[in-house]
């Protein structure tokens, strides 16, 4: 499925652009793809293939934790956005 | 209000939404600031002159030449001075007609529970995970509004967190604790300046909304600001029935 996903600036730096496509049948196998294209780009939101407690992911603006976390399936068209938690103030 | 006050906030009591109740409400109201820095300047100053009647600032920092981009609470003179006091200055000469407690700490433990049991709103400028975690926990157990923001880089987040209110999500519900938390520091990642501008203004709307009881809080929903495009972009934030911290509140539906 082509997805369309959004980053903020600290994916950023990895993926060169703040909106990037993706490709997955879920969250999980589009995660892996982004991986193997922006290598280092699971680094920063995952650790032993679970997500940081601090990163949300949201589908089309759904945070995935209350759909199927990392087996929410996806259809083309969807948006996701990756989102970790910001502290600077 | 005396005349003097009746003039200085005219331009609120003209607002249908607003009017000398409100004005009242508000110059009634005590604030707390958690945190001096590029949010805490721009919201103190707001709260200051709306004319919240009592603005407790806390931040154990000193001013530096590097906060000064940014940081507009602060003058170039003060650099070294505690920032809480250099605020509470800033404050004052805007409004002196209100009081402003500078606390030149890092609020924690019983003096954060008292800070917050004193407020009628609590705004989030913190520049750390574990003070916004702890000014949650703080909000959660003595049910106070919260407005919570944060800037790195050209990204903004808000987020209101009406604890008065059962159907309302907590920091936590967001943004669960980690031990993996990482801290993105404006110092070691930049921050465009007027985008904490930007943020800090938003979280004194709110504060004002909140304590004012006018308006529509943006309670239950993230707010995001790409600066660069200057676009903003929002998400639902349901209360996580299973949230660590506020779980065993009351539950009512969420709120929108």
């Amino acid at each position: 499925m082509a997805v369309e996903v959004k980053v903020t600036s600290v994916l950023q730096k990895i993926t060169g652009s703040k909106v990037v496509a993706g490709e997955g049948g879920t969250v999980g196998e589009l995660l892996a793809n982004l991986d193997g294209r922006y290598p280092g780009f699971n680094d920063q939101i995952m650790q032993n293939g679970a997500l940081h407690r601090f990163v949300n992911i949201y589908l089309n603006d759904e945070d995935i934790r209350y759909l199927d976390q990392l087996n929410t399936r996806l259809k083309d068209g969807d948006t996701i956005s990756i989102l970790p938690a910001l502290a600077g103030g | 209000m005396n005349d003097e006050q009746l003039l200085r906030y005219s331009r609120h009591i003209l607002l249908d939404e607003m009017g000398i109740d409100v004005q009242e409400r508000l110059l009634g109201a005590t604030a707390l600031v958690v945190g001096a820095g590029g949010l805490g300047s721009p919201a103190g100053l707001y709260l200051a002159a709306a004319g919240i009647g009592r603005i407790l600032l806390a931040d154990d920092d000193t001013v530096d030449l590097t906060n000064l981009q940014r940081q507009i609470l602060h003058r170039q003179d003060r650099v070294g001075q505690p920032k809480a006091e250099s605020g509470r200055r800033s404050m004052l000469e805007i409004n002196p007609g209100i009081e402003v407690e500078a606390i030149a700490r890092r609020l924690d433990g019983a003096a954060l529970r008292e800070a917050v049991a004193r407020a009628g709103v609590v705004l989030d400028c913190c520049d750390n995970f574990a003070t916004r975690q702890a000014v949650n926990r703080a909000c959660v157990a003595l049910r106070k509004p919260l407005v919570s923001g944060a800037a790195i880089r050209f990204d903004g987040q808000i987020a209101v967190f009406d604890l008065r209110r059962d159907d309302s999500p907590c920091y936590h519900c967001l943004f669960p604790e980690g031990q993996d938390i990482e801290e993105v520091r404006c110092a070691t990642m930049g921050v465009f300046a007027p985008l904490t501008g930007i943020v800090g203004t938003t979280q004194a709307a709110e504060a004002l909304k909140l304590v004012g009881g006018f308006g529509v809080p943006a309670v239950g929903r993230l707010l995001m600001l790409d600066a660069r495009a200057m676009r903003w972009h929002e998400v639902r934030v349901p209360r996580d029935p299973g949230c660590a911290v506020c779980a065993t509140r009351p539950v009512a539906g969420d709120a929108r």
